[in-house]
C-alpha cells in the first residue's frame, strides 16, 4: 500500500525517541513507533523488557522521561517551550488522551458497582451523559461483548473472562479511537482466554485501532498488521507477522520465540515446534 | 458515708443540662472534626507536597501534644492573636481541630486501601481526581474505616470532659461541683462513668448499623 500524505494517513499514535527511566534504571531506551488508523499492533517480548511501561507511557499513566508522544497530532502530557518541556494540567492530559481506551491485565473494575454501573459511571461523570442515556449505552456495550444478561452482576460474581469483557465494554463505551491492551488475557484461566480474544478479534475486524501487549502468539499472528518485538527497552524487530515470526533473524527474537514454542509444543503439536 | 442516689435526683436539672451540653459539644466537635479530617486527607492526597507540608505539621502537632494544652492555647492564648472566643466556641473548635487530625489519618489510610489500578482506570476514563475520591474511593473505604472512625468518636466523647478547664459547664464540671459541695463522689463519679459508657454503646451500635448498610455491596459480592 502506498503512503499518502493525507490527513487520514496521519498516525493516531506517534512515539518519537521516547526514553523512560525509573531512578537510574533505563526501561525504555529510545522508542520510535507509529500506529495508523485501523491498524492492529501487537507488542511481544520477554518479561521485564518494557512492554507495559511503553503502553503506560502512551496512555500517560507513566510520565515518559524524554522524547515525544503524539496522539492524533497532539503532544501528550507536556508543552514544549523554549527548548524545555513543561507538564500540563491533568485536565489537559485528559483532553489529549480522551480518545484512548485502556484495558488492564487485572481488569481494574470498581467492585462496589454492578457491571452496568461500571460502564455507565464514566459516561455520566466525564461525558456528562444523563442517567438513562448512560444506562442505555452501557447496556448496548455489555451486549456487544456478550454480557447483556449479566448487567446487574457485581465484578466478584463474574468469571475473570467476563470481568475482562466488562473492562473492554467500559473502555469502548467512551468511543475511543484507539484501544490499548496490556496483557488482557494473562490473568485468566486458560479456558477463559478464548472468549476475550474473540471480542478483540471482532473489534479488530470492525476496524478498531489497537495496540496489544500479549503473549498470545497465535492471536498476534492472525490479527496483527504489525508485530513489534521489544527487548531491553528497544524495539529489536518490527514488521508483519510473517516477517517477525518467520523471516527476522534477530537472535534474541529467535530465542524468545523458541522458548515460547517449546513451552507450548506439547499441545500445539509438531506444527508449532517447526515454526522457528 | 452511705451510697445515696438522692444526690443525683436532687440535682437532676444541673446534671441534665451538663449532659445536654456535653452531647452538643461532642456532636458538633465530631461533625466538624470529620469535615476537617476529610478535607485535610483529600488535600494531602490530591496536591503536591508543598501544600501538604503545613497540613502534615498540623496533624503532627495535634497528635503530639495533650488536648488540655491545645485548649489552653486556643482559649487563653487566642486573645494574643486577636482570637477572643467564648469558652464554648473555643472548646468546640479545639475538639474539632484535635479530632480532625486523627480523622485525617484514618481517611488517609482509607484512601490508600483502594488499589491504584482502580484509580488509573478511572483516570483513563477522564474522571477527575475529586470525582474519583467521591465515587470510587470513599464508597469502598468507608466500610473499612468505619470501626476506626467510631473508635475516635468515642474517644472524643471523653475528651469533652477536658473542656471543664476552660469553664465550660459540661457534664464532668457539673459532676465535680456537685461532688465537691456534697462530698458524694462515689455516686456522682459512678453516674459520670455510666453516661460515658452509654455514649460508647450508642456509637458502637450506630456504627454496626451503618456498617451493615454501607457494607451491603460487600455482602452482595460474596455469593
Ligand atoms: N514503577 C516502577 N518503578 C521502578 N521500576 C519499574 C516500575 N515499573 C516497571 N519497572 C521496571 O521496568 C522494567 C520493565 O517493566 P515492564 O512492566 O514494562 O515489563 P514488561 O515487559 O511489561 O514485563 P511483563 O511481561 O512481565 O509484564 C522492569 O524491570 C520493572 O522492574
Ligand atoms: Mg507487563
Amino acid at each position: 500500500m502506498a503512503e499518502e500524505k493525507t490527513p487520514n494517513s496521519r498516525p493516531i499514535i506517534d512515539v518519537r525517541g521516547v526514553w523512560k527511566r525509573f531512578g537510574s534504571a533505563e526501561v525504555l531506551k529510545g522508542i520510535d513507533l507509529q500506529i495508523k488508523k485501523s491498524e492492529v499492533t501487537c507488542i511481544i517480548g520477554p518479561s521485564g523488557s518494557g512492554k507495559s511501561t511503553l503502553l503506560r507511557c502512551i496512555a500517560f499513566l507513566e510520565e515518559y522521561s524524554e522524547g515525544e508522544i503524539y496522539i492524533e497530532g497532539e503532544l501528550l502530557g507536556f508543552s514544549l517551550e523554549n527548548g524545555g518541556r513543561r507538564r500540563v494540567s491533568d485536565a489537559e492530559v485528559d483532553r489529549v488522551r480522551r480518545n484512548v481506551g485502556f484495558v488492564f491485565q487485572q481488569f481494574n473494575l470498581w467492585p462496589h458497582m454492578s457491571a452496568l454501573e461500571n460502564v455507565a459511571m464514566p459516561l455520566k461523570l466525564s461525558r456528562g451523559m444523563a442517567r438513562e442515556e448512560a444506562a442505555r449505552r452501557a447496556r448496548a456495550m455489555l451486549e456487544k461483548v456478550g454480557l447483556g444478561h449479566r448487567a446487574q452482576a457485581y465484578p466478584s460474581q463474574l468469571s475473570g473472562g467476563q470481568q475482562q469483557r466488562v473492562g473492554i465494554a467500559r473502555a469502548l463505551a467512551m468511543e475511543p479511537h484507539i484501544m490499548l491492551f496490556d496483557e488482557p488475557t494473562s490473568a485468566l484461566d486458560p479456558e477463559l482466554v478464548g472468549e476475550v480474544l474473540q471480542v478483540m478479534r471482532d473489534l479488530a475486524s470492525e476496524g478498531m485501532t489497537m495496540a496489544v501487549v500479549t503473549h498470545e502468539m497465535g492471536f498476534a499472528a492472525q490479527v496483527a498488521d504489525t508485530v513489534m518485538f521489544i527487548d531491553h527497552g528497544i524495539i529489536a524487530a518490527s514488521g508483519s507477522p510473517n516477517e517477525v515470526f518467520r523471516e527476522n533473524a534477530n537472535p534474541r527474537l529467535r530465542q524468545f520465540l523458541q522458548n515460547y514454542f517449546e513451552r507450548n509444543v506439547f499441545w500445539q503439536g509438531s506444527e508449532g515446534a517447526a515454526a522457528p | 458515708m452511705s451510697f445515696n442516689l438522692a444526690i443525683l435526683t436532687d440535682n437532676w436539672r444541673e446534671l441534665l443540662d451538663g449532659m445536654v451540653l456535653t452531647v452538643l459539644i461532642w456532636v458538633a466537635g465530631t461533625v466538624l472534626g470529620l469535615a476537617i479530617g476529610l478535607m485535610v486527607a483529600v488535600v494531602q492526597l490530591l496536591t503536591n507536597r508543598w501544600i501538604a507540608a503545613p497540613l502534615n505539621v498540623y496533624v503532627a502537632v495535634m497528635r503530639g501534644t495533650p488536648f488540655l494544652i491545645q485548649l489552653f492555647i486556643i482559649y487563653y492564648g487566642g486573645p494574643f492573636f486577636g482570637l477572643d472566643l467564648t469558652p464554648m466556641v473555643a472548646g468546640v473548635a479545639g475538639l474539632a481541630l484535635y479530632g480532625g487530625a486523627y480523622f485525617s489519618e484514618i481517611f488517609r489510610a482509607g484512601f490508600v486501601s483502594v488499589p491504584p489500578g482502580q484509580i488509573e482506570a478511572a483516570r483513563m476514563m477522564g474522571i477527575s481526581r475529586l470525582a474519583i475520591v467521591r465515587h470510587v474511593q470513599l464508597p469502598q473505604m468507608l466500610v473499612i474505616i468505619l470501626p476506626a472512625l467510631a473508635n475516635m468518636t468515642v474517644l472524643l466523647s471523653k475528651e469533652t470532659a477536658v473542656l471543664s478547664v476552660i469553664t465550660v459547664n459540661e457534664l464532668t464540671s457539673v459532676v465535680q461541683s456537685i461532688g465537691s459541695t456534697t462530698f458524694a463522689f462515689a455516686e456522682t463519679l459512678l453516674f459520670l462513668a455510666l453516661v460515658y459508657w452509654a455514649f460508647l454503646e450508642i456509637v458502637t451500635a450506630a456504627a454496626r448499623r451503618l456498617e451493615k448498610r454501607v457494607g451491603r455491596f460487600m455482602l452482595r459480592t460474596q455469593n
